[in-house]
């Protein structure tokens, strides 16, 4: 028997923007609302997973032509990296910073370095999940 | 001008950066590269000179990690500079050596990556003043000399000998680490400078005694002494300038500069001064007993290298006695011994590396260094043949040579021995020249042997007479320390006076006079020079008769050894953890969970009984509402429909209801970051269940015997029950303050008005940190766990 997956690829198509749109959300909101890398990066995996159940292995590294791996190796070193930073201006290791700035056209919005620590843990989250699950359905 | 704490990292800076710019097909040798950082070293420590000769020493501090008041502390006196200049001097003409040594068709990155590593670690090691990063370093050198050992890993050899050597100078280490720690808790410092005032009225100390052992351990390891010896014949197998320079000048000479160093700590104390000397007169006589029995060149260098380590350690620990209360420290007598240990240090750097380097030009031109396969060089090789003739009567201590001058004085110091009156030492003192003296008749013997068996007699294979002289290349670094060796007997104050004194006062701070004999190759008829006649002449008789001796090697059994020891130990320990491993690990999954669950519950439940930590109380709760009501009634119902059905299909979407029912609960108890975080891993577990599904064999309808299953039931309902009183008890009790208030102003601290994330990406930044860490590497694990098969059949290099 054909299985007839229509309507999941129909609705994948149109669904997994939409979650990643929330998950890019989330990721930003985690400054003061609920939300923030491990989260976001979570939700970015689950829309991957979606995709990986709605279609094949091949159609989906051909469209997403990322090496996991390397993906959570960057998520990695961007973490320790922030953590570096601080040090290049004699603080100790990890301390964090922030300040108020005026972007023009987008008005006072607070930048951290944080945005670049939860940055890395994201990437590493997406990394890492997508890997384990690739690298279990490809042993098949 | 270079300061301190950089020209420790050089090194380590050069060798970064070889791997980026050393290409196969380059035209130029990288070595010619890598000279230039010991050569600069070398000159920086130079510079030092003038100023320590007048007793200054120098300390750079780097803060590191204040906090724990760990800093990277550079500190240079006149001993150390004395180590400082042998690792760059040495180093400079042993990477000179191997540039015509080595060729392209090895893997010269590799090598000089280490070279440079090992070179920046033993810098490390001389002048660290912080215990802590002392140990770090001297962990790096046992490090960069497995890793050079086993540079021609394809051998069997090269993997043995580098296993070895890992594991008893790492044994050793880890001991000194326990050692330090317990010095750190009798002063608590760390620093060896002030420890030195500390200690003094701290020496009843019931720790004072073990930390001295401890730290003698690994002095012992790492400088070859009986028994650890051991590992240094088997070091042999690296490339012969590897062995040239760690396994003869520099790192073996470790462990002798931490009892050079931690003498003023610990000298004066009777366990002190007879584990130094007796196992350094132990490890003189082993060694130049063993190193007559050897036909292979390295390994009767290696010997002769462990029987002249003992020797300045025997020396060192007769130099201790000056400090014992009872002694004046102004007296010469024992101070000198000190002044000898390291004036041999030199000469044994001088001597040793040049006939180290003439073996490796006899290997590298001819093939062998087997001494029953050599003999008649003489003819085609008089360069080489001339060097390992200084070399070699150098260290049979001849005149006119350095090595006569340095072993008169350990004469002198040995005989000195039993006018000391305490520890008993006028009665058993008697012992100390005899067997220095006996151990120099062998030292004489096996340097005859290296030279009379090379080099003269009859050519014993037809190759030798085609045997061609080296290249000038090659010649130049052993000429050199040749004409060393040489200088240093003619101009011997030349060194003792701007280098020697000024380490000899850092050995006893409280030095005033400043009195030292200068070193005379003549004086006089007196009883050391009768015991170097007395060598001369008995070694000549014994080694013209050597055939009808060398039966008593014979004597030892080989499974008596202590390599035999090592070995089956080594055997033992393995076949010890694989029975113990398979008895547990049995490959089932439930068992795994079974001894997880079982530790859980007694540690838990144990705990909880013991403290009394168990409360119970209703009092300030809210009343539980309807939805609480449903929720939970439906978990209860899925939970026991999750064991009762009979397709793991419907077990894993029960499971994962069971999740979003949590995160409802989460909603209802408003954490909308945990009902996020919830609903996103289930989902994603969700997905991964699934996909191991597949992998698992058929579901079997057979049910498991009634004993297991009672088991089971047993252990799922401790654990459960557990879990509910700790639960219940967190939210009865409570045991700590709350330290919610530290985190309350998180808006002004960190400018985030989420608290979670401030305190995961802000105030304990460095869990979040390490947790990603750990992702990664569960990341990683997964995929070669799975993707590691795929690709067996790769080209075995090894040899077995």
């Amino acid at each position: 028997m054909k299985i007839n997956d229509l309507i999941l690829r129909s609705v994948t198509k149109l669904i997994v923007f939409i979650i990643l749109t929330l998950a890019i959300y989330l990721f930003f909101s985690g400054h003061n609302a609920p939300g923030g890398g491990f989260i976001g990066g979570l939700v970015l995996a689950s829309a991957i997973v979606l995709l990986l159940l709605t279609y094949d292995i091949e159609t989906f590294k051909y469209s997403i032509p990322f090496d996991f791996k390397i993906v959570a190796a960057i998520g990695s070193l961007i973490v320790l990296l922030t953590g570096m930073g601080a040090v290049l201006f004699g603080k100790p290791f990890l301390t964090q910073s922030f300040a108020t700035i005026n972007i023009p056209f987008i008005g006072l919005r607070e930048i951290s370095t944080v945005t670049f620590f939860e940055l890395g843990v994201a990437l590493a989250v997406v990394g890492v999940v997508i890997t384990i699950i690739l690298s279990i359905s490809e042993d098949v | 001008m270079l300061t301190l704490n950089m020209a420790i990292f050089l090194p380590f800076l050069a060798s970064l950066l070889i791997p980026f710019i050393y290409r196969r097909h380059f035209k130029i040798h990288i070595g010619w590269f890598v000279l230039i950082v010991p050569v600069i070293l070398f000159i920086t420590l130079i510079t030092y000179l003038p100023q320590i000769k007048q007793g200054d020493s120098f300390t750079e501090t780097l803060n590191w990690i204040p906090t724990f008041n760990i800093n990277l502390t550079s500190y240079i006196d006149g001993l150390s500079l004395i180590f400082g200049l042998l690792i760059t001097g040495i180093g400079a003409l042993v990477v000179f050596y191997s540039i015509f040594y080595l060729d392209f068709s090895e893997n010269l990155g590799h090598f000089y990556t280490y070279l440079l590593l090992f070179m920046g670690s033993m810098l490390g090691v001389v002048f660290s003043d912080h215990m802590m990063i002392l140990y770090a370093f001297w962990e790096l050198t046992s490090i960069s000399s497995f890793l050079l050992i086993a540079f021609w890993y394809q051998r069997k050899g090269s993997r043995y000998g580098a296993k070895k050597s890992l594991l008893i100078t790492v044994f050793g280490g880890l001991g000194m680490l326990i050692g330090f720690l317990m010095l750190y808790q009798i002063t608590g410092t760390f620093s060896i400078r002030e420890t030195f005032e500390l200690i003094i009225p701290l020496k009843e100390h019931i720790l004072f005694t073990p930390a001295l052992i401890l730290i003698l351990l690994g002095a012992f390891t790492k400088s070859a002494q009986f028994p650890f010896h051991i590992w240094l014949p088997d070091a042999m197998e690296a490339p012969t300038p590897v062995s040239a320079y760690l396994h003869s000048a520099t790192m073996v000479k470790a462990g002798i500069y931490i009892v050079a160093r931690f003498t003023p700590i610990f000298g004066g104390d009777a366990v002190w001064f007879y584990a130094v000397s007796i196992t350094g007169l132990i490890t003189l006589f082993w060694g130049a007993f063993s190193a007559i029995r050897e036909t292979d060149l390295k390994a009767l260098l290696a010997y002769s290298t462990i029987s002249q380590l003992g020797l300045v350690m025997s020396l060192f620990g007769v130099s201790s006695l000056s400090l014992h209360p009872t002694i004046t420290i102004n007296e010469v007598l024992y101070t000198q011994a000190a002044f000898a240990a390291l004036f041999h240090l030199v000469n044994h750097s001088t001597f040793k590396g040049a006939l180290f380097m003439v073996v490796g030009i006899l290997d590298f031109k001819i093939g062998t260094r087997d001494i029953r396969r050599l003999g008649g060089l003489m003819l085609f090789m008089p360069i080489s043949f001339s060097i390992a003739l200084i070399g070699s009567f150098s260290m049979a201590g001849l005149p006119p040579f350095n090595g006569f001058l340095s072993k008169e004085m350990f004469f002198q110091a040995m005989l000195s021995v039993n006018e000391f009156d305490f520890f008993s030492l006028n009665t058993i003192g008697v012992l100390f020249p005899i067997i220095a003296w006996i151990a120099s008749v062998f030292t004489f013997i096996y340097s005859m042997i290296i030279v009379f068996k090379t080099f003269l007699g009859k050519p014993k294979e037809k190759k030798l007479s085609q045997a061609k002289e080296a290249s000038f290349g090659m010649l130049l670094a052993p000429s050199i320390l040749a004409i060393f060796i040489f200088l240093i007997f003619i101009f011997p104050n030349v060194l003792a006076d701007n280098i020697l004194k000024p380490a000899v006062f850092n050995i006893y701070p409280n030095l005033e006079n400043n009195y030292f004999e200068p070193i005379k190759a003549w004086h006089g008829f007196n009883t050391e020079l009768f015991m170097t006649m007395g060598v001369v002449v008995i070694g000549t008789v014994i080694f013209a008769f050597y055939r009808r001796w060398n039966i008593v090697y014979k004597l030892f059994p080989k499974f008596l050894s202590f390599d035999a020891l090592y070995n089956n130990s080594l055997i033992f320990f393995d076949r010890l953890a694989k029975n113990t491993t398979s008895k547990y690990m049995t490959g089932y999954l439930r068992h795994y969970f079974q001894y997880v669950f079982i530790t859980f519950t007694l540690l838990v439940g144990f705990t909880l009984f013991k403290l009394n930590a168990f409360s119970f109380s209703l009092t300030g709760d809210e009343p539980i509402g309807i939805f609480e009501w449903i929720l939970a009634i439906t978990i209860i119902i899925a939970g026991i429909s999750m064991i009762i059905t009979s397709s793991r299909l419907t077990a894993i979407v029960i499971n994962g209801y069971i999740g979003f029912t949590i995160a409802l609960f989460f909603v209802l108890f408003r954490a909308p970051d945990l009902a996020l975080t919830q609903v996103v891993i289930e989902t994603v577990t969700t997905a991964l269940f699934l996909l191991a599904l597949y992998f698992l064999p058929r579901w079997e309808e057979k049910r498991a015997p009634v004993r297991e299953r009672r088991q089971n039931f047993i252990i799922a309902a401790s654990v459960g029950l557990v879990f509910t009183l700790v639960a219940l008890s967190v939210k009865s009790g409570r045991l700590f303050t709350s330290i919610s208030s530290f985190f309350e102003d998180s808006d002004e601290k960190a400018g985030a008005a989420n608290i979670v994330n401030t305190i995961l990406g802000d105030f304990r930044a460095f869990d979040t940190m390490l947790e990603v860490i750990v992702l990664f590497i569960a990341g990683i694990g997964v995929f070669t766990l799975i993707k590691a098969n795929k690709k067996r059949g790769a080209h075995n290099l090894e040899d077995k």
